[in-house]
C-alpha cells in the first residue's frame, strides 16, 4: 500500500530532475528571504545561479544547530509571520530549544509525508491510532496526529504518561496502532504485565515508533509484548519532524521522502562525503519547505544510506535505522561507544531487563564505565554465583561488542528511573 | 515528455533565464505564472528553437533539442501557440488551420488532417461557422481558438500556450481557459505561460514561479493557490486586508 503511489515508487531519473528543480528554487528563496544563507553564499562568493547539479550542493557551507540557537527565535525564517500557522521547537534533548515555522503548505506536505509513512507501516483508515507523543512544541505528536487524520484514521490524542491510563483507553477504544517512543512503549508493555494484561485482551496490530534510536532486539521484545508490527520512522523538528522517512513493512531499513528532502552521508570528522553505503552523519536539505527552508542541515544522527532497490517497489532509498547522535556517542577511553550497542547486548541475555544505565567517571587519566543494568528478580533470589556468573557474561559481551571493558552492575528490578518521552541513558561525571 | 536543465538564455550582454529547470510529464498542464519580463516568452521561444540557449539542455522525449532547427522540433510534436496570435490575417480561417497541418503533410498523413480539422471544428464550433471568413476579420477571442487549431493541426505531442488570454474579454478568456481543461482532459500534454495566474493555476496540474529569470517557487497548482506570497504578487488578493 501506497499513500502517493506516483511520488514514491517515481523513476530515479525523474526523481533527479525534481530535486535538482526544487533545490534551486529553494536555493533562490533562501538567498532573498534569509539573509543568514545570504551572508553565508557572499563569504564562500556562492551565487545560487552557481548551481549545476545536485553535487554543486557540497560548495556550500553547513547549518548546525547553534545556526538555530543564535537566530533564535526567528531569525532563520523565510516567510514573513503572518504567513506562519504553526510554530514548534525542538524538544531539546540536547541543551536549549530551537524555533522552526509552517506556512499552511508545509502542514499540507507534512500530513502528507507521515500519511506516507504510516500507510507504509500498515495503517489504513479502519485504525484506531493511539498517540502516545507528548502533545506540545514537540513535532511528534502533532505530526503524527495530522499524518493519521488525514490517513482517515481514528486518532486518540493520548499524549504521554499516566501508563495504566493508556492501557485502559488501548483496550476499551479497542486502539489498533500505538504511537510513541520505543522506550515509552516498553514501559507501557511492563506496566501491562505487571497489571497482570494478556495482550490478547488488546486489538493492538501496528506499533509506529520514533523519535529516539532503538535497537532491532528492543524491536523483537516490543512486537512479542504487545503482539505488533513494529515499525520505525524517522525526523527532526529542525527539519520538518516526523515524515522526513519511514520503515515500509519489509522492515529492512526507513524509505527517505527524497522528492522532499535531499541527503548526504558525511564523515562527521572530515565532513567530506563518506564511500556510497558507509555509516557517517546524515546531513538534510530540505527542498519544499516555505517558512523554514534548511540547507545542508548537520541531523547529529548517524546512519547509512542502503542503495539497493526494496521489495516494497518504492524508489525512495532506505537509511539504516539511526545508529545513534554524534552527540550521544560517547568517547570512553578513545573508543566509541553508543548507548545502543549497549543495548542491543542486553537484550540478548537471558536474565536482564532492558534497562540500563550508564555511568561515566574519570579517575585520574582513565575513563571508568559503569552499567548498571536491572536484572530479573529471579536472579537475586538465586545464589550469589549466578549473578557473578551473569556479570561475567554481559562484561564479556560487552567487551567484545564495544571494544572496551566496562564494569557492571546488577541492580533490582524498577530501581532506574522510567521515561515517557526520550531516555536518558547516560550520567557522564567526567569533567572534559 | 519535456526536461529542461541549467537553461541560460541571454539577449547580447543581457541575462535572461538564469540556469532554469522544469520539466512537464506525459498528460501534465503545467503553467509557468510570472510577472512582465520574468522571462516566460523567452523560455517558450527557446524550447521551439527561436532563440538559441547559452548553455543548458531542453530534452524533449528523450531527445536534445536545443539546437535543432524550429521546423525539426515542431515536426517531432512540441508546437507553440505564440503571444498575440499571430494568425494570418488575409487568409480564410480553413487554409490557416491547414497550414498548421503542414508537418502532418509532410509525414504522410493526409487522411488525418482532415480528421483533425473535423476534430478542431468540433473544439472551436465558431471555427467552423466562420470557414471561408479571412483571420483578419474575427474577433480576438476567435483569433486565439483559431490560433490554438492551427497549432493542434500539427498533431502535436505538446502544446505550448504563451499568454493565451492576454487582451481578451473575462468572457472569452473563461471559454479559452476549458478549452485548455479540455485539452488536459482528453490527455494532452500543456505548457502555459500565464500573467493570468488565478485561472492557470485552477487548471494546471503544476506549476513554476519565474521571478527574475530565475523560479523561485514550484508545486502541485493547489498549494501555490494557497501560498500567500502568491496570493499577493500574482493573485491580486490582499491578504491582510482578508484578515481584518
Amino acid at each position: 500500500m501506497y499513500w502517493q503511489p506516483d511520488e514514491e515508487r517515481m523513476d530515479r531519473k525523474d526523481l533527479e530532475q525534481l530535486q535538482l528543480e526544487r533545490l534551486e528554487s529553494t536555493l533562490n528563496r533562501v538567498y532573498l528571504n534569509v539573509p543568514f544563507y545570504r551572508k553565508k553564499f557572499d563569504a564562500i562568493g556562492f551565487n545560487p545561479d552557481d548551481l549545476r547539479s545536485l553535487d554543486d550542493l557540497r560548495k556550500l557551507p553547513f547549518t548546525v544547530k547553534d545556526d538555530l540557537r543564535a537566530n533564535y527565535p526567528y531569525g532563520l525564517f523565510a516567510v514573513p509571520l503572518r504567513e506562519v500557522v504553526r510554530v514548534h521547537a525542538s524538544s531539546g534533548t540536547t541543551g536549549m530549544s530551537t524555533v522552526v515555522g509552517y506556512t499552511k503548505n508545509d502542514i499540507k506536505t507534512w500530513s502528507d509525508l507521515v500519511a506516507r509513512i504510516l500507510t507504509a507501516a500498515g495503517v489504513t483508515a479502519d485504525d484506531v491510532i493511539q498517540i502516545s507523543f507528548n502533545y506540545g512544541l514537540f513535532t511528534g505528536a502533532f505530526g503524527l496526529h495530522y499524518g493519521a487524520e488525514r490517513v482517515g484514521a481514528s486518532v486518540i490524542p493520548m499524549s504521554a504518561g499516566n501508563t495504566k491510563r493508556q492501557i485502559k483507553i488501548m483496550q476499551d477504544f479497542k486502539t489498533t496502532a500505538l504511537v510513541g517512543t520505543p522506550s515509552y512503549a516498553m514501559l507501557i508493555a511492563d506496566t501491562m504485565m505487571e497489571m497482570g494484561i494478556n495482550r490478547n485482551s488488546l486489538s493492538l496490530k501496528w506499533g509506529l515508533f520514533g523519535a529516539e534510536p532503538w535497537s532491532d532486539a528492543m524491536r523483537k521484545e516490543l512486537q512479542e509484548k504487545l503482539k505488533i508490527t513494529a515499525t520505525d520512522n524517522y525526523g527532526l523538528s529542525e527539519i520538518m519532524g516526523p515524515g522526513v522517512a519511514g520503515e515500509c513493512l519489509a522492515r529492512n531499513g526507513l524509505h527517505i521522502a527524497e522528492d522532499h528532502f535531499l541527503v548526504e552521508v558525511v564523515d562527521p570528522r572530515t565532513l567530506q562525503p563518506v564511500a556510497p553505503g558507509e555509516v557517517g552523519e546524515l546531513v538534510i536539505t530540505t527542498l519544499t519547505k516555505e517558512a523554514f527552508p534548511m540547507i545542508r542541515y548537520r541531523t547529529r544522527d548517524l546512519t547509512r544510506i542502503i542503495e539497493e532497490p526494496c521489495s516494497c517497489g518504492r524508489t525512495m532509498r532506505r537509511m539504516v535505522r539511526v545508529m545513534g547522535r554524534t552527540d550521544d556517542m560517547l568517547i570512553i577511553r578513545g573508543v566509541n561507544v553508543f548507548p545502543q550497542q549497549i543495548e542491543s547486548v542486553l537484550f540478548e541475555i537471558e536474565g536482564t531487563e532492558p534497562h540500563y544505565q550508564i555511568v561515566i567517571d574519570r579517575k585520574g587519566a582513565l575513563d571508568d564505565a559503569l552499567v548498571l543494568v536491572e536484572a530479573s528478580e529471579k536472579i537475586f533470589f538465586d545464589e550469589m554465583k549466578k549473578q557473578t556468573e551473569l556479570i561475567e557474561t554481559i562484561k564479556k559481551r560487552m567487551a567484545s561488542e564495544l571494544g572496551i571493558s566496562v564494569e557492571v552492575k546488577l541492580v533490582e528490578k524498577k530501581s532506574l528511573e522510567r521515561f515517557e518521552g526520550k531516555a536518558k541513558r547516560v550520567i557522564d561525571n567526567r569533567k572534559l | 515528455m519535456l526536461k529542461v536543465r541549467n537553461l541560460d538564455v541571454a539577449y547580447g550582454s543581457l541575462s535572461v533565464l538564469h540556469h532554469l529547470s522544469l520539466h512537464v510529464k506525459q498528460g501534465e498542464i503545467v503553467t509557468i505564472i510570472g510577472a512582465n519580463g520574468a522571462g516566460k516568452t523567452t523560455l517558450l521561444r527557446t524550447i521551439t528553437g527561436l532563440l538559441r540557449p547559452r548553455s543548458g539542455s531542453i530534452r524533449f522525449r528523450e531527445e536534445e533539442i536545443g539546437s535543432l532547427p524550429t521546423e525539426n522540433i515542431v515536426s517531432r510534436g512540441c508546437s507553440l501557440v505564440p503571444e498575440g496570435r499571430q494568425v494570418f490575417a488575409a487568409m480564410p480561417v480553413r487554409e490557416n488551420l491547414l497550414l498548421g497541418a503542414y508537418v502532418q503533410f509532410k509525414r504522410g498523413r493526409r487522411e488525418e488532417v482532415h480528421r483533425d480539422l473535423e476534430r478542431i471544428y468540433g473544439l472551436f464550433p465558431v471555427l467552423k461557422q466562420r470557414e471561408h471568413q479571412l483571420a483578419g476579420t474575427l474577433s480576438g477571442g476567435e483569433q486565439q481558438m483559431l490560433a490554438i487549431g492551427r497549432a493542434l493541426m500539427a498533431g502535436p505531442s505538446l502544446i505550448m500556450l504563451d499568454e493565451p488570454s492576454m487582451g481578451l474579454a473575462p468572457l472569452i478568456v473563461k471559454d479559452i481557459f476549458a478549452i485548455v481543461r479540455q485539452l488536459g482532459k482528453e490527455g494532452g500534454t500543456v505548457l502555459l505561460v500565464e500573467q493570468n495566474a488565478r485561472s492557470a493555476l485552477r487548471i494546471a496540474d503544476r506549476g513554476y514561479v519565474l521571478e527574475n529569470g530565475r523560479i523561485v517557487l514550484e508545486g502541485a497548482a493547489e498549494n501555490l493557490l494557497a501560498n500567500r506570497e502568491i496570493q499577493r504578487a500574482y493573485l491580486g488578493k490582499d491578504v491582510d486586508a482578508e484578515n481584518k
